[in-house]
């Protein structure tokens, strides 16, 4: 059940990780769509967290190509639900997560991400 | 009272029938619902503003059962897979994690609007290996700076946990303002042996008056019903003295019986005679 929402806030957690390590990249990602309750004011309150660039183009490698590259400045209901499709409506149930830096592996499988690190990886 | 987390690691107490044992008792349903609910109230999140949380140790989602119910989005984490399967059964909203909250977040800067966690910091204080990193202080350390950097400015997080000592507190509390967070323990029932919960409410920034420590819930509560119970032992205790114990095989029983054997038809019944029932003196 990793959402975009979440994806868009998780950085890589193992020591000396600090650069460079976010997002984490999919791979081999099975997706599952499932229709969540839209909420127009929690996708606009939850805007200014968002990191664009790295949703859209985790959206883009996912196949939804609904986002516009930029952050449009007009927010028109259609952008927003989108926005609330892309956000969390989209599962990613297996595959795995990868950082972009240290390539440490975060296995996904049952749509839960496992994101314990081994002992010399713990900062 | 038994304490779990001084018997195994968290991911193995909660094993497969532990978790379905866990979730399936009503009673710490409703216990777990109540310590989610008081622990929204110190959350003190903003009136009609949809809120993204995190439920740190959020289990099989007992809590975020009710963190759906209030309209909030979240993400939580646990350590034990059985549990995140029953919760994945349940059909929570929310994102789960296999995460040990000992090892820290990785979390983008201000990402949640708050946080809570339902009995879970008692399992960061015992030992798993002796390994450094393993020290609870230190796995303590990692957490809460990981957290604090995590939460938005400003914002609350709530930990109901069960302290075995005023150590423990005393513990948590100094490592979680080294890592900068404000606030403290919040004790609801003090006096009460079982209503008394403890509660660890800290601020991200906020700065000054505007984060007011919340109060403690006083005496009444489930005091009362204690109290109650007690008065209706009392009674029946009365009651018992009082109420003079019959002699159960007294002469007009034992005549009735024997009437009634004869009807029946039974025989050797001995016959009435002014000796039936009679009074023995004592033997010794």
């Amino acid at each position: 059940m990793v959402r975009l929402i979440t994806h868009n806030l998780l950085a890589c957690h193992v020591k000396g990780c600090t650069s460079n390590n976010f997002p984490l990249e999919f791979k081999d990602a099975k997706l599952e769509l499932r229709e969540a309750e839209y909420n127009s004011e929690f996708i606009r309150g939850f805007l200014p967290k968002i990191e664009w660039k790295a949703l859209v183009d985790t959206a883009r490698q996912l196949g939804d190509t609904s986002l516009p590259l930029e952050q449009p400045e007009m927010l028109d209901d259609e952008f927003l639900k989108n926005l609330h499709h892309v956000l969390l409506e989209i599962h990613i149930e297996e595959g795995s997560m990868i950082c972009p830096n240290c390539k440490h592996d975060y296995p996904i499988s049952n749509g839960i991400p496992n994101m314990l690190l081994a002992e010399h990886e713990i900062g | 009272m038994s304490r779990p987390e001084l018997q195994a690691p968290p991911e193995i107490y909660y094993g497969d029938i532990e978790a379905k044992k866990y979730t399936g008792n009503t009673r710490n349903q409703q216990i777990q619902a109540d310590m989610t609910y008081r622990a929204l109230e110190l959350l003190n999140l903003p009136q009609n503003e949809p809120a993204f949380l995190l439920d740190i140790g959020c289990g099989s989602g007992l809590s975020g059962e009710i963190l759906d119910e209030e309209g909030y989005i979240w993400a939580g984490m646990d350590i034990a897979p059985s549990m995140l399967e029953v919760a994945l059964e349940r059909e929570v909203e929310g994102d789960l994690f296999l995460q040990d909250i000992g090892q820290g977040f990785g979390f983008r800067p201000g990402s949640f609007d708050g946080a809570i966690s339902i009995s879970v910091l008692q399992w960061l204080l015992n030992a798993e290996t002796s390994h450094p990193t393993s020290s609870p202080p230190h796995r303590l350390h990692r957490f809460f700076t990981t957290l604090h950097s995590t939460l938005r400015n400003p914002s609350r997080a709530v930990f109901q946990f069960y302290p075995s000592s005023d150590d423990q507190i005393q513990l948590i509390t100094s490592i979680a303002q080294k890592a900068g967070f404000g606030g403290g323990v919040v004790v609801d029932y003090p006096n009460s042996k079982k209503a008394r919960k403890v509660f660890l409410c800290l601020f991200v920034g906020g700065g000054g008056g505007q984060q007011q420590m919340p109060k403690g819930l006083e005496g009444e509560g489930e005091e009362d019903s204690k109290v109650r119970f007690e008065r209706r032992r009392e009674r029946e205790r009365l009651k018992t003295k009082v109420g003079k114990r019959k002699n159960v095989k007294d002469k007009d029983w034992i005549l009735r019986k024997k009437e009634l054997y004869r009807k029946r038809g039974k025989e050797g019944v001995p016959r009435d005679s002014k000796f039936t029932g009679r009074k023995r003196k004592a033997v010794f």
